[in-house]
């Protein structure tokens, strides 16, 4: 599979309608495996960690899971198709920064990456829509299982699995879900949950993981610790908080939509008349008004059918992506122009945000929200 | 400690690269935390890989799956520290299982092979090392 083909669609899992898809965008769960008594590759020279890349990667290609897979050489890919596998979550941003000697395989439906000789010697990844991360997890340990058998991985009967950084020693599992929380971040709630969540040992992150900020309403909950518990608790306890968080943030749009009704619809028809009418937008702007706009979906402020249009733009409109879609480079600048003739050219055939029928939504309590008494 | 975040261009200009390449222990953990691992092992290098302590302070990372063993003791006060427990109990690969059933048993049969040689009981003696013979070559399989 070339990477063409990899850009034409979208993964799987922005189509796919998971549970809670409203609110959970996605659910990913990665585990950090290595060889026994080979130099980690931020450690190995540039011969081993080839080497070890020569013997991992055919194993990793035969998977039957991995049949007619995407798989590409770091430093076979220009630096605009790595960032365009970042902007899609297949590969991280140190492995995008990575050359010669590192390796992704993926799927043909991208729901299965595995980086080779990104801090760790594998790092495999399944990523799902909504709330499953269950799911995600059985796929990524049934590839675990596959692979152990062919290759020696480094593992203490004490410690489990061994990996370069000591804060991923144990399951070498991170089980994250990316969360849509407009209605948390505009009643500012936000701040308590980030805290709240942060005491109980989880971590949550902007929308390219560790040290980035918050865009567009989204937030990556995942677990911190890897060393003491198993998988699957790490993941109920995770499960178990990220549906708090969604009835929370249910709760805080119902509260919206009965006390500051105004302010949201003023919200949604700035939104809806910046993206339609502007002409230069940058990626942080865009992916904020785009947000309000996926609220006005969930709210029914635009019909349902809106909705995967909206989702792909979130993808479709971040700098990487629309470089190569354009088929070439631009500046910043120009960047902001295109951007923003997109998102009017994809606005063209939406229809105006209808107020009415957001009322009657919220009176129907569609959410798990108090009746409206109006 | 304190939390700055940079954008692509400033990053450059403040020759930051890669905001993991601080001493990932001391950011972690508060400072100090890199020099619990140099108490354990202060000029000590990795046999496997030649890794050391200060290699360790300057990348917040380990050279390979031996450094584990090689620098345990600093490791252990750093893992107690970041994690919610000390010892794994989640999957493991199934080599390890089968090797630590067979090892429980070769324990097992050296020691009542011991007992039948001190009982001067020389045909269980017998049989437990063929036993024993039969297992060292699954093991090395």
């Amino acid at each position: 599979m070339k990477f063409s083909n990899v850009m034409a669609t979208a993964g799987e899992w922005l189509r796919g309608e998971g549970p809670h898809h409203q609110i959970v965008v996605s659910s990913r769960v990665r585990l950090a495996r290595n060889l026994r008594n080979r130099p980690f590759p931020g450690w190995a020279k540039k011969a081993e960690r080839t080497s070890i890349l020569d013997l991992v990667r055919p194993r990793v290609e035969e998977l039957t899971e991995m049949q007619d897979s995407f798989s590409e050489g770091l430093q076979e890919l220009s630096a605009l198709e790595r960032q365009v596998l970042v902007e899609r979550h297949l590969i991280s941003r140190e492995h995008a920064a990575k050359g010669v000697g590192s390796a992704v395989v993926m799927n043909r439906r991208q729901t299965l990456s595995i980086m080779i000789n990104e801090e760790d010697h594998l790092r495999m990844q399944s990523i799902r829509s909504g709330l499953q991360l269950k799911q995600a997890f059985k796929l990524v340990d049934k590839i675990d299982s596959a692979l152990e058998s062919k290759l020696e991985f480094a593992y203490d009967p004490r410690l489990g699995y061994l990996t370069a950084c000591p804060t991923n020693v144990g399951t070498g599992m991170r089980a994250s879900a990316m969360l849509h929380l407009p209605g948390l971040v505009l009643s500012e709630l936000i701040n308590q949950v980030i805290q709240a969540v942060s005491k109980i040992g989880l971590a949550v992150r902007g929308l390219y993981g560790e040290g980035t900020e918050a865009m567009g309403n989204l937030f990556q909950i995942s677990n911190q610790t890897t060393l003491g518990e198993k998988e699957d608790e790490i993941i109920n306890r995770l499960s178990k908080v990220i549906e708090t968080i969604i009835e929370k943030e249910h709760d805080a749009r119902q509260v919206l939509l009965q006390k500051k009704s105004n302010t949201l619809w003023d919200q949604i028809g700035r939104a809806y008349g910046v993206l339609t009418y502007a002409h230069a937008m940058a990626s942080k702007e865009a992916l904020n008004l785009l947000s309000i706009i996926k609220l006005g979906v969930d709210l029914g402020a635009f019909p349902e059918d809106r909705r995967l249009p909206i989702d792909e733009l979130f993808i479709d409109i971040q700098p990487a992506h629309l470089q190569k879609s354009s088929q070439q480079k631009l500046n910043a600048e120009e960047r902001d122009h295109l951007r923003a003739q997109i998102i009017r050219e994809r606005l063209k055939l939406f229809p105006k945000p209808d107020i009415s029928k957001m009322a009657r939504e919220s009176g129907n309590g569609s959410t798990a929200g108090p009746p409206n008494d109006e | 400690m304190q939390k700055v975040n940079l954008c692509d261009a400033c990053s450059k200009e403040k020759g930051v690269q890669d905001p993991t390449g601080f001493a990932l222990a001391d950011l972690l953990l508060g400072i100090g935390a890199a020099e619990e691992i140099e108490k354990g092992a202060s000029t000590q290098k990795c046999p496997v890989c030649g890794f050391s302590q200060a290699d360790f302070k300057k990348t917040g990372r380990l050279g390979c799956s031996a450094c584990y063993i090689t620098f345990a003791e600093g490791l252990n006060t750093l893992l107690k520290a970041m994690h919610k427990g000390t010892e794994h109990v989640g999957k493991f690969p199934q080599h390890a299982h089968r090797a630590m059933e067979l090892n429980n048993r070769m324990r097992a049969l050296t020691e009542n092979l011991q007992k039948a040689v001190a009982a001067e009981n020389y045909e269980t003696a017998a049989s437990l090392r063929d036993q024993i013979k039969q297992l060292e070559s699954d093991l090395a399989s």
